[in-house]
């Protein structure tokens, strides 16, 4: 029995162990197919986490450089500024989707060509300005891609 | 007055409001999804480039209802959506998809460059129009549109503000509509019927 309660509580500590490497999920990334000559684009993904965090930095080795950005309609005129974080509260599912938060890429080393894969870190940082870096592969979708499905 | 004839006249013109929705009922003045600005003294006319290098003007399209928008190939948000919209309402209007011509002006000829136009139109729909004019004619054709746009430089770039509504002309020529972004391809379509059996009928 004591034996189990070790193996038990190995198993519990193993486990937070990995969600406390593991925080943010990202689900859906995908960037938006451009023509060739066209030099931007916008990234696109969903984000959760199990404790408050931000979003402060997205690097890619695709595009010259990234940078987040908020989509505004104010009076029908449409207004993109670039934005110092996102800010993930916890457990809560949040979109950078058309209409509202995009990672903007300038500057592409190339065409992005419907299935090609776009390599992206985004850095998070939480309110202990602990960091976090996570890799995710984007898929490019076509131009006519209104947004992902949500799951 | 007598409290009966002041309430006779309440009556009659309770009566009186009452009648005017049902007297336009019986015009069956057409409702529509989107702002009908028919009448209106902007947006008359344009004459730009093509991103076939040819010069096009508004009445070169009389028999076609022309969708028209403003905005620039950068653009990662609104302009992909609006096209794919128009896209949309293309496919929804079914046969009569044809007689809608989709027009799309750009606010940043500087890097709007006619092949790259070009190529951008055919990603959507090879029979869209991708329009251009030099940065003075830019600046007349946004103004006579009542289209607002400004250069907002970043560190590396830079992105273009713009309004983000579609206009609607009808057979005519005549401006009809305006579309706001949040509408969706089936209001419009929708919009466009209701045009199309007006102006047949």
């Amino acid at each position: 029995m004591k034996i189990f309660n070790q193996i038990l509580l190995t198993s519990i500590f193993g486990v937070t162990a990995i969600t406390a490497q593991a925080q943010v999920k990202v689900t859906d990334p995908w960037v938006r197919a451009t023509v060739a000559q066209q030099k931007a684009t916008g990234a696109f993904m969903q984000l959760s986490s199990p404790q408050d965090t931000r979003l402060i930095e997205v690097q890619t080795k695709a595009a010259a450089s990234a940078e987040v950005h908020q989509m505004e309609m104010v009076d029908n005129v449409m207004k993109m500024r670039e934005v110092n974080g996102v800010d993930l509260p916890a457990n809560k599912t949040v979109e950078l989707k058309p209409g509202g938060y995009h990672v903007m890429l300038m500057g592409l080393n190339a065409q992005a060509k419907v299935g090609d894969v776009i390599p992206l870190t985004l850095i998070f940082e939480n309110k202990d300005k602990k960091r976090e870096t996570i890799n995710v592969n984007a898929i490019v979708k076509p131009l006519t891609q209104m947004s992902m499905p949500a799951h | 007055m007598n409290s009966k004839r002041r309430n006779t006249i309440a009556l009659l013109s309770m009566l009186g409001v009452a009648c005017l929705p049902l007297s336009a009922c019986k015009r069956s003045a057409p409702v529509f999804n989107g702002i009908d600005i028919t009448g209106a003294s902007y947006g008359s006319d344009f004459h730009l480039t093509g991103h076939d290098g040819k010069t096009y003007t508004l009445h070169q399209f009389k028999g076609k209802y022309v969708l028209l928008f403003f905005g620039y190939t950068q653009c990662p948000d609104v302009c992909p959506t609006a096209l794919t919209r128009a896209l949309n309402i293309r496919q929804q209007l079914g046969a009569d998809g044809k007689q809608l011509q989709v027009v799309f002006i750009t606010v940043d000829p500087e890097r709007d460059t006619q092949p790259l136009l070009a190529e951008y139109m055919r990603a959507f729909d090879p029979a869209f129009l991708g329009l251009y004019g030099s940065l003075q004619q830019t600046e007349d054709v946004a103004k006579e549109f009542r289209v607002f746009y400004k250069k907002v430089p970043g560190d590396n770039s830079y992105s273009m503000d713009h309004t983000a509504i579609s206009y609607l002309y009808d057979i005519n020529n005549k401006i009809r509509l305006a579309f706001k972004h949040e509408q969706s391809a089936e209001q419009c379509a929708a919009d466009i019927r209701t045009l199309i059996q007006t102006q047949s009928s």
